[in-house]
Order: structure tokens, then C-alpha cells, then sequence
């Protein structure tokens, strides 16, 4: 489904992603691991098409495509979502104004005709259920007075509303109090398919006990230092990030 | 005396001309010579002025204009788009100033009165109205009100409240370039409501309409209007546009006005002036502006006597080349202690080529007083622009989102459904991704 080769980015001169290979297959849940400032927002940030991040070297496939190509808004209507880290608040567009043009937008994209009114009210009401958001969307602005956790929450709903093949959490954990982080968890787990794959950034393996991984990766220093399965997210948790990142300094000096 | 303006600016001639004209005809009121005189000491606006320094009027003077307003029928192309849909309302079409006489929708209920102010200027009971000199130092009323023949004089009576919107629409259209002053005086008697929706067009063209208006409003005591006012003209229109409001005891005005892309110049100068106690005024706008439009908005909130309310709001977005101006005067005299002022102005600059003039001026004599205002100007907030684009929302749906949202905090205090839906489908019009850049 995904295959990055030899990804380097930087953000106004300076280098953050310095080689990054990575390949994921429908049906998978990668989790990308690592200490503060290693590049895990910059890679979700960079897969998702953010503007001030400019790609210097490498390749990122997306189900046979040139996803580096594609303008933010085509990445997402070819199936790529990026749960933010920060879900912006947007006071006077209404969340379901904001999901409908969304939907019709990516609709229109893929040749499908629009949903009627009744069928998105129908979808929208079935998808909170499934992720159990109970929030008042309607005459609501965009994630305006939710909380921390409601804009998680709300940001796994449109996960659930747009049905992408590529998920991209980055740190959706982060500020979730462990009853919400329950929710949420499950609410990915039940929109798991053989169809999809999830790449879930975390600083802490918590999420991970929710959302179990096939494979785990670190990265350190823009790069990907080891990579295992959902053990390695127990070593981390155990032994801290410390021993990783002296590894991965005697590797340079060695070379 | 302005010498070098009369070489210079070729309608100064014909103002002349016109008022002796008029002189000749009918011994004018004193108003009219007054006016005329003040019109001659201030001339036509400069830079140099204060009021006018960001508004540069020097290329519009420099083509010629007939004074002559003959009445013509209605374009079709105009009245086709007139309509509110909707709306349920009292419509009177103005062509060039002029009414016809004619109410669209149902008849008048009682407890309103509505005349040619030619038919009524000089009658005992509707001259008083056209004495008025208190506009302060507008050059352009001082002129209107030298120049006015016709305009309409409505009038709802004490204690009736008028059960649907009356829909002013104005529309302009002319074969030879054309200065229209259309000279109104609206009043609404003690404890009376009205609600006037007004609509400007005019037609494109090669020919240039300058239209200077003067509306005058009277609200007595306990007396409600909301009045909307939705510029939507044409490239080669002028329009400058003064409209004095006077408060009594406990009245209610609430001003709604929209400045949408075409006339080339707007100007708008609104002042409420708050001549008792315990009025409350609410001014909201928003202008939209494109191409190398000049849209300048002055407002001026008078706070004369003690517990008054006034809460000023106006959004600008700006597209193109073109030039915004806000000047937003609040004025509380010394005797008008517990004052509740507040005025805020917002704007969004989406070209790199427009530029928008915001000056918030308060000049406040009383002591015991809540006033505050604010003023920003920003750029599209990329954070949100990602955000939108990142869910599938194409750039320029993105942005028209974002647009509509800045300007729904005004278009969300519109009273008619069928008004906020018919100005948000302009406003949405009017920003295919085009304009942006």
C-alpha cells in the first residue's frame, strides 16, 4: 500500500527526515516510536502534503502512485487521513458542513455520486455510534469549545466517516485521559480491516497495550534505528530511549 | 470659494450651474441655500482631508456627469435579479432615484405613509424633515442636500408595527454618465417597528453613474428599525452614501450593511446620532472587495446623553487590488455617563496586492464609561487552510469555507432567513479562487 524509499525532508533549511524506509501492507498497524524531535509529526506531517516541508530526496508510493506529487487535499481523497496531533478549531464553518463538503468533495473524486441529505445524516449518526462520540455536531463549529479529548474523538469520527485506506495518528494518545483513550482505541479497532493499515505515532507504548501493532519502528534523528514487533514497544517502555540513541551514535561515528 | 476645483473638476461648473437653475425656479429654503453655501466652502473631498486621506476620489472627478435624472423604465436584466427569494415583503422599486408609485407584494397596511419627497418637500408637517443640517462637514451631503429633487419620505405611525420588511430597491441606469442624489427621510414614530431592506444595482456599462444619497432617520422614543442595506452595483458606479440617524429615548437601530465586489467607489458614511437616554444602536458590516475596487466605510457613534448602548462590527475581506478603508468614530460627550460603547473591526487581506486602512478613533469626555474596540487585519490561517485540505476539501472550497465563516459573525445577525441566505450565496459568488492570489 505504502512504500517510502530513502525519505529526507527539511523545514526552512533544516534537515529533519534523513532517510527514511518504509514499507507498509494492507491490513497492518505500524507504530512509530522514538524520543521528542526525532521527525515522527514531520514524517506524518510530510505524508500528509504540509506545505513547509519540502522532500529533498526519496520516494513515497501510495498504491502505485507518486503520493509526493499529489496536492494535500488529492492525498486525501486518494485514502490517506492524517488524525492531527492539534485538530484545529474553525468558528463558523459547522462540523457538518465541514464533513458534508468533505464527503462530496472526495465523492466527486473518485466519479461517486453525492450522498442525499438523509443517507449522510443516516452514515454520520451510525459512525459516531461506532466510535461512541456523542458530541453535538450539528450548529456547532469546527472542534470550537471541545475539549482535548472531543477533538480526538472527533478526529477519529471523520476517520470513520471518510473510510481511508491509510490512517496517520499522530500522537492521538497525547493529552487523552485513559477513559477516552480507551474509546478512541477502540473506535480504531473496529474500523481495522484486512482493507486498511494504520501508522500510529506515539511517544508512549500506553496506546499500543489498546491498539496492538504488528510492527513497531524507532526513529531517532530522522531516521528509522530498529524495527521489530509489538516487543520491541515493551523493551522501549522498559529500558527508556537512551541505549537506542547510543547505538545509533556509535553506528555514525562508525561510519 | 473653490477657484482651482471650478477649473479643474468639470461637474463643480455644472453644480453651480444647477443650483441657479433651481434658484430660479422656486425661492429655495434656507436648508437649500445653506447647504449649498457649505457645499462651496468645502468643495469636493482631497486627500488633504482628514476623513478623506485614505480615499482618493481625484479619478472619478476627472469624467463628466449630466445632473439631468429623466425617469427611465426599469432594465429587465435589473429587475430580474431584484427579488429577494423568499421573501416575504413590501417591494418599491427606485430607477434613478425616482419611486414610481407602485408596491409590489401586498398593499400598505395602515399606520404607514410613503411619498415622493418631491411631491412633499415643501408641505407643512414633511418640510421640517428636509431642514436638517446636522450631518457635520460631509462635502457630499452638503452637496445632496443643495442639489436633492426627489428621494422617498416614509412614515409608520406611532404604536404600529409593521408586519413585513419593506424592500427598497434601488437600481441605476443611464446612456450618458450621470450624478443621481436621491434625498430620503425615513421616520418612525414613538413606540412604532419597522424593518427596510434595501438593495442597490446598477447596470454595466461604458457610462459612469456617480450616486451621492442622503438618507435621514428620526426614531422617536421606543421607536425599533432594522434596516440592511446590500451594495451590490456595477463596474462604473459610484457610490457615496450618507445616512444620519437620530436616536430619541429608548429607540432601537440596528444598521446591517454588506459592500459586495462591482461599483468601483463606495463610501459610506453612517452616523447614529444618540440624542437621548437609554437608546441602543447596533451597526454590523462586512465588505467584500475585489479588482481595484475602493471601499471605505466611516462610521461615527455619538453618544450624546447618559445610558446609551452602541456595538459597532464590521469584517472586511479583500481580494484583488483593491483598497479597503475603516474609520470608526466614537464620540461620548461629557454628559453621557454609563456609555456602552464597543466597536470592533476585522479583516482578512487574501491578495498580496490589496490593502485595507483601519483606524478605530474614540474620543471620550465622560468619565463613568465602558468603551473598548479593536481592530485586526490577518491572512488566511494556513493551519486551518491544511486542516480543510487534508480532509479532501479542494483549495478553493477550502477557502471559500474559511471566507464564509469570517463573515458569518455579521450574516449570522441578519433578521430574515431569506436575507442572510440570499447575501451568503453572494458572498460565496463572489469567491471563486480567481479573485484570491
Amino acid at each position: 500500500m505504502l512504500i517510502i524509499r530513502n525519505l529526507h525532508a527539511e523545514v526552512e533549511d533544516k534537515k529533519i527526515l534523513k532517510g527514511i524506509n518504509l514499507t507498509v501492507n494492507a491490513g497492518e498497524v505500524h507504530a512509530i516510536m522514538g524520543p521528542n524531535g526525532s521527525g515522527k509529526s514531520s514524517l506524518a506531517s510530510v505524508l500528509a502534503g504540509r506545505e513547509n516541508y519540502q522532500v529533498t530526496e526519496g520516494e513515497v508510493i501510495f498504491e502505485d502512485k507518486n503520493l509526493l506529487d499529489m496536492a494535500p487535499e488529492v492525498r486525501a481523497r486518494e485514502g490517506v487521513f492524517l488524525a492531527f496531533q492539534y485538530p484545529i478549531e474553525i468558528p463558523g464553518v459547522s462540523n457538518i458542513n465541514f464533513l458534508k463538503t468533505a464527503i462530496s468533495e472526495i465523492r466527486a473524486y473518485k466519479g461517486q455520486p453525492p450522498l442525499d441529505a438523509k443517507e449522510f445524516l443516516r452514515l454520520s449518526r451510525e459512525k459516531q455510534k461506532l466510535v461512541e462520540f456523542d458530541a453535538q455536531l450539528v450548529n456547532r463549529s469546527l472542534n470550537e469549545g471541545f475539549s482535548g479529548g472531543e477533538k480526538k474523538r472527533n478526529e477519529i469520527f471523520q476517520l470513520a466517516m471518510l473510510e481511508p485506506s491509510l490512517s496517520i495518528l499522530d500522537e492521538t494518545d497525547s493529552g487523552l485521559d485513559i477513559d477516552a483513550l480507551r474509546i478512541v482505541s477502540q473506535g480504531v479497532n473496529k474500523l481495522r480491516s484486512e482493507k486498511n493499515a494504520f501508522i500510529i505515532i506515539t511517544h508512549y507504548q500506553r496506546l499500543l497495550e489498546y491498539i496492538v501493532p504488528d510492527f513497531v519502528h524507532v526513529l531517532y534523528n530522522g531516521r528509522i534505528v530498529r524495527s521489530g514487533t509489538k516487543e520491541l514497544a515493551l523493551e522501549l517502555e522498559e529500558k527508556g530511549y537512551d541505549w537506542l540513541k547510543e547505538e545509533a551514535r556509535e553506528k555514525e561515528t562508525a561510519i | 470659494m473653490n477657484a482651482l476645483q471650478e477649473q479643474t473638476i468639470p461637474l463643480y461648473g455644472k453644480i453651480v450651474d444647477k443650483y441657479h437653475e433651481l434658484s430660479a425656479k422656486d425661492k429655495p429654503q434656507l436648508a437649500r441655500q445653506s447647504a449649498f453655501h457649505k457645499f462651496q466652502l468645502l468643495g469636493f473631498p482631497t486627500i488633504r482631508h482628514e476623513d478623506w486621506k485614505y480615499t482618493n476620489i481625484t479619478r472619478f472627478l476627472k469624467d463628466e456627469y449630466a445632473l439631468e435624472t429623466s425617469v427611465v423604465a426599469p432594465p429587465a436584466q435589473l429587475l430580474a435579479k431584484a427579488a429577494i427569494p423568499g421573501l416575504d415583503c413590501y417591494q418599491l422599486i427606485l430607477v434613478n432615484g425616482i419611486w414610481d408609485g407602485k408596491i409590489a407584494g401586498s398593499p400598505l397596511p395602515k399606520g404607514i405613509e410613503i411619498h415622493r419627497v418631491k411631491d412633499v418637500l415643501n408641505k407643512p408637517g414633511f418640510a421640517e424633515y428636509f431642514a436638517n443640517e446636522n450631518w457635520g462637514n460631509l462635502h457630499f451631503a452638503a452637496l445632496n442636500a443643495a442639489l436633492y429633487t426627489d428621494g422617498l419620505f416614509i412614515r409608520v405611525s406611532a404604536n404600529v408595527a409593521i408586519d413585513k420588511p419593506l424592500h427598497i430597491v434601488h437600481l441605476y441606469t443611464s446612456d450618458h454618465n450621470l450624478l443621481v442624489q436621491p434625498r430620503h427621510a425615513w421616520i418612525v414614530d414613538r413606540n412604532a417597528e419597522l424593518s427596510i431592506i434595501e438593495t442597490t444595482q446598477s447596470m454595466s456599462g461604458e457610462t459612469k453613474i456617480w450616486v451621492n444619497g442622503l438618507t435621514e432617520i428620526f426614531l422617536n422614543g421606543d421607536a425599533k428599525l432594522d434596516h440592511v442595506h446590500l451594495q451590490t452595483a456595477s463596474g462604473g458606479t459610484r457610490l457615496v452614501q450618507q445616512t444620519a440617524v437620530h436616536q430619541k429615548k429608548q429607540s432601537l437601530y440596528n444598521n446591517y450593511t454588506f459592500t459586495l465586489p462591482g461599483a468601483d467607489l463606495v463610501r459610506n458614511d453612517l452616523q447614529a446620532r444618540l440624542e437621548e437616554d437609554h437608546t441602543e444602536t447596533h451597526l454590523y458590516g462586512l465588505y467584500l472587495t475585489a479588482g481595484d475596487q475602493l471601499v471605505d466605510n466611516h462610521t461615527l457613534v455619538d453618544h450624546q446623553r447618559p445610558h446609551c448602548f452602541s456595538n459597532e462590527h464590521y469584517k472586511g475581506v479583500l481580494l484583488g487590488q483593491s483598497t479597503g478603508v475603516f474609520n470608526g468614530k466614537v464620540y461620548v460627550h461629557r454628559a453621557a455617563q454609563k456609555t456602552n460603547a464597543f466597536q470592533q473591526n476585522n479583516n482578512l487581506v487574501i491578495s498580496k496586492k490589496a490593502t485595507i486602512d483601519s483606524k478605530p478613533e474614540l474620543e471620550i469626555f465622560a468619565d463613568d464609561v465602558k468603551c473598548s474596540h479593536g481592530s485586526t487585519v490577518g491572512q488566511f490561517s494556513e493551519d486551518a487552510l491544511f486542516y480543510l485540505r487534508a480532509r479532501g476539501i479542494g483549495e478553493a472550497a477550502a477557502k471559500a469555507l474559511l471566507i464564509n465563516a469570517f463573515a458569518f459573525d455579521v450574516t449570522d445577525k441578519l433578521k430574515h432567513a431569506a436575507v442572510a441566505e440570499f447575501i451568503n450565496q453572494q458572498i460565496s459568488h463572489h469567491i471563486p479562487v480567481n479573485h484570491a492570489g
